[in-house]
């Protein structure tokens, strides 16, 4: 990517509708609240932040969200196209960028379509009432005669195009939201499974990623990160390295080191020789692992507690039989094929920052306070990376080479880091424990149900209210303060996301045990606690419909009373032939699962089908069948690829990962001490989507994460009659527990 | 001074004999396809062809390297005349970030060449020590099926 180094050069098209955008008119103090407005609209109330038309024939949309290989750039586009009345070929996008997108935030919770993409869809519609307005008064005819057809207004045989009424079309005003979106009969391209517009250059060898940016003069640079977490720098022999060829400048400051050197291979060599030379201060500060891991997070570590959700009921039939169970998740990694990676540039006191965090805003406000500037003084640039899945490197990278690129003399610095520095230092998801217990009436109906759950943090992002979010902030030799951590609140959660049930239960107490203290740092992984509550949710559903002889799928249907969720159910049994009171054959076996995720987000129903060689223990997931209802549907593939790519990924968790440590280091260190799925265990999927065009959108990225792993807990059970609740089932556990 | 020949062109390039090919390629060819992705030959997003063979660019030394003729993502195809793999791989939206499609290709590329209607297993087969994340794995099979389909 040969980066144009004034961006600013995007804002002074002179032909633009929109010169500038603004940000929300600011109110005075004391004055009430603006209206809430559909979407991201709420925080980014003007129309020019979201959209402008240019004299070329091109409408562009500025979202805050980023592109991480989810599709949501494709996605969008399809949204304005439709609203605009262009072709999507003229509609380009801009991803978040501190100077040109509106604030969404994090690329986050699945809610991209559902908050960017309602967005765009009202600023649209109203913009095209804007252009609309301002070409029937330039051909001196009623609005409501016009016909518009790929941005060309026509009536009685005189036409004009949205590109001739840059001058007349004014969106530099507050959104209303009241021009009404299309209904979904007239639209053109929301629904159809439009090819992605980043995948040809990604195929073709194009500048695609963050790792392809390439700026004149600029070096490379890697960072040398402690053995161990809290492990404090005695020394290092920074001399040796600088006299290494290359070499630019060594950075320490505090525990931190890093390195830039003309060539990146150089800087590399330069990394291993101070990673020779350096000498730590070291303690144990880890927690126990295996199942002392789990004692340890109940019993020894403080937590927070509080009650999730209660719901009791006076009439409801006394419990008859009860059952508890207990199930167990452990530390598992983001594990980003590309190591993460910024490219950083310092040039009079001000910092450009190209970067694939999934939030640009809340990354320039933490390292604003890491270098006490103004967040004026800092531009951070979405490029993309390798699929993230969360909070992994990507923010702590763009510290990392500010932090070099402070002694390069205003050269920019690319910095990537190593296979290592990735798995040993990116957030990792919660290790987490479900307790449940459940009593069934005389009738075998669900009469109570409790959900305890133990849990880190599960968001500790850059943007925090009280501190930094960034780990090389946290060795500097002025440290940053690490913030308070905090879970995000009910309705969507945190380590509870999931626990309360969907289902309509009589009696039911949900409650959480929020350990603060990170051991581990860990943060937000794909669903949070999502997947472990479902995984434990609806593992236990499955252990009731035992306990009272009933079918699993004929009992969820018997709990649940939305429709919606009833649907799903029904389509993924039907789908996958069903057979109620079928039973495994001791190798092979089938389980089914259900969640709504976030319950707030998209319904998935899973089917799974596993193979369990008895001898070595090694669990094959054959064939997974999901049905989905993410509400009205932009792209019907881009939701099948998020879902079938969270099943096998879900299946890799399941069946493989935990990361591995002693009392005081992380010892996975490359991929052959974290296996993942390879090709040939990949099971075969299918996607059924139930579109509803008439309903709003639900987020889909995450929404098969937590299913897949009770369907898989489910039919390991069906198949050979042994519940599994530790997660993951690797043949030694496998074997161990059919033995 | 190292002279590596590189989609049938030869470069001279100034780095120290023992430079992994990777960086020789992405920082002084600027070809973007080859991906750094573990350095330790684990996971397959940094392969190359080197005299027809799938090769891990990031443990490869640009000295051994220069002994074969080279062939990146870059010499399979471009935008305007794509690779049947290229082609396949878009049209079958076989990946979701794509960082690992350099090497998904290259080693199909590869396995076509020898075998050019692989049944699903052998093309599972060479592609198991690829790693990706996403879970783009049963799209990929799907294109490699499509490329070689196209190419009979």
């Amino acid at each position: 990517m040969k980066t144009d180094l004034s961006r600013r050069d995007f804002l002074k098209t002179g032909s633009a509708l929109v010169i500038s955008f603004s940000l929300a008119p600011e109110l005075a103090f004391g004055q009430a609240k603006p209206a809430p407005l559909p979407g991201s609209l709420s925080n980014n109330r003007m129309l020019n932040a979201w959209l402008r038309v240019d004299a070329d024939g091109t409408v562009t949309i500025f979202t805050g969200k980023i592109e991480l290989g989810q599709g949501i750039g494709t996605a969008l586009t399809q949204i304005a196209a439709d609203e605009l009345d262009v072709d999507l070929k003229r509609v380009k996008i801009v991803y978040g960028d501190t100077a040109l997108t509106p604030n969404e935030g994090q690329t986050a919770g699945s809610q991209s379509v559902e908050n960017s993409g309602t967005a765009v869809r009202f600023a649209c519609a109203e913009a095209r009432d804007i252009l609309v307005n301002a070409a029937a008064a330039k051909l001196g005819v009623g609005a409501a005669a016009l016909s518009v057809s790929d941005g060309t207004c026509t009536a009685g045989g005189k036409s004009v195009a949205y590109w001739d009424l840059v001058a007349d079309a004014d969106f530099k005003r507050e959104a209303s939201a009241k021009v009404k979106p299309k209904p979904s009969s007239e639209h053109k391209w929301v629904g159809k499974s439009i090819l992605r517009r980043d995948i040809p250059k990604k195929m073709t060898g194009g500048a695609a990623y963050v790792q392809d940016v390439r700026l004149p003069g600029m070096v490379f640079g890697r960072v040398v990160r402690p053995p161990s977490p809290g492990a404090q720098l005695v020394s290092v022999d920074e001399a040796a390295v600088k006299r290494m060829p290359g070499v630019i400048a060594v950075v320490r400051d505090g525990s931190f080191i890093g390195v830039a050197a003309q060539r990146e291979e150089q800087a590399i060599r330069a990394r291993e020789l101070l990673k020779k030379s350096a000498k730590w201060k070291e303690s144990a500060s880890l927690p126990p692992s295996g199942e002392a891991l789990y004692e340890h997070l109940m019993t020894k570590a403080k937590s927070v507690d509080s009650v999730v959700n209660e719901k009791t009921s006076a009439t409801a039939a006394p419990a008859a039989k009860t059952l508890n169970a207990t199930y167990t998740r452990p530390f598992q990694v983001h594990g980003s094929i590309g190591p993460s990676c910024a490219v950083a540039q310092w040039r009079d006191g001000k910092l450009t920052v190209w970067t694939h965090s999934q939030g640009v805003f809340p990354l320039r406000g933490d390292l604003a306070q890491v270098f006490a500037t103004d967040p004026a003084n800092i531009h951070c640039i979405h490029a993309e990376s390798a699929g993230c899945y969360g909070h992994n490197g990507a923010d702590d990278v763009a510290l990392d080479a500010a932090l070099v690129a402070r002694a390069t003399g205003g050269r920019p610095v690319k910095l990537q880091w190593m296979r290592d520095d990735e798995f040993q230092w990116e957030p990792y998801g919660s290790a987490m424990v479900m307790k449940l217990s459940g009593g069934l009436d005389a009738q075998g109906n669900v009469a109570s149900w409790t959900h305890e759950v133990w849990t880190h943090p599960h968001n500790n992002r850059p943007g925090a209210r009280d501190g930094v979010n960034l780990l090389a902030s946290w060795y500097l030799e002025k440290p940053s303060k690490a913030p308070t951590p905090a879970d995000p609140p009910m309705p969507t959660g945190g380590g509870e996301r999931n626990s309360v049930p969907l289902y309509d239960f009589p009696n039911q107490k949900v409650l959480k045990h929020f350990v603060p203290e990170m051991p581990m740092r860990t943060s937000a992984l794909r669903t949070l606690g999502g997947y472990a509550n479902v995984f434990a949710l609806e593992s236990f559903i499955d252990e009731l419909a035992l306990a009272a002889k009933a079918d699993p799928v004929e009992f969820r249907l018997r709990h649940l009373k939305d429709p919606r969720a009833k649907a799903v159910i029904e389509a993924a049994a039907q789908r996958a032939l069903w057979q109620p009171g079928a039973k495994g054959d001791g190798t092979r076996g089938r389980g089914f699962s259900f969640a709504k995720y976030k319950n707030l987000a998209c319904y998935v129903a899973l089917v799974a089908d596993v193979e369990v060689d008895r001898a070595s223990g090694k669990v094959r997931v054959t064939r997974a069948v999901a049905a989905v209802d993410a509400g009205q549907i932009v792209n019907p593939d881009g939701v099948v690829n998020q879902i079938e790519g969270g099943i096998i990924q879900s299946a890799s968790w399941t069946l493989l990962e935990a990361v591995r440590y002693d009392r005081t280091r992380v010892t996975t260190r490359s991929w052959a001490d974290y296996p993942i799925l390879h090709f040939e265990d990949v099971p075969q999927v299918e996607v059924v989507l139930l579109n509803r065009p008439e309903e709003r959108f639900l987020g889909v990225g995450e929404g098969s994460q937590g299913p897949a792993a009770a369907a898989i807990a489910n039919a390991i059970f069906d198949a050979t009659g042994v519940r599994l609740r530790s997660v993951p089932f690797t043949p030694e556990r496998v074997k161990a527990a059919l033995a | 001074m190292t002279t590596i020949t590189v989609n049938g062109r030869r470069h001279e390039v100034a780095a120290s004999p023992d430079t992994p090919l990777l960086y020789v390629l992405r920082n002084d060819l600027e070809l973007n396809g080859p991906k750094f992705g573990c350095g330790l030959a684990q996971c397959g997003a940094c392969t190359v062809l080197i005299d027809g063979k799938p090769a891990r660019s990031c443990s490869v030394t640009v000295s051994a390297a220069a002994k074969g003729a080279i062939t990146t993502l870059e010499g399979l195809g471009t935008m305007e005349k794509l690779h049947p793999l290229q082609r396949a791989f878009i049209d079958e939206q076989a990946c979701q970030c794509g960082y690992c499609s350099n090497g998904m290709i290259m080693a199909a590329k590869a396995l076509l060449d020898g075998n050019p209607r692989p049944s699903e297993p052998e093309i599972k087969q060479a592609l198991n020590a690829h790693l990706c994340r996403c879970a783009s794995h049963n799209r990929i099979v799907r294109a490699v099926q499509r490329a070689a389909k196209e190419m009979a």
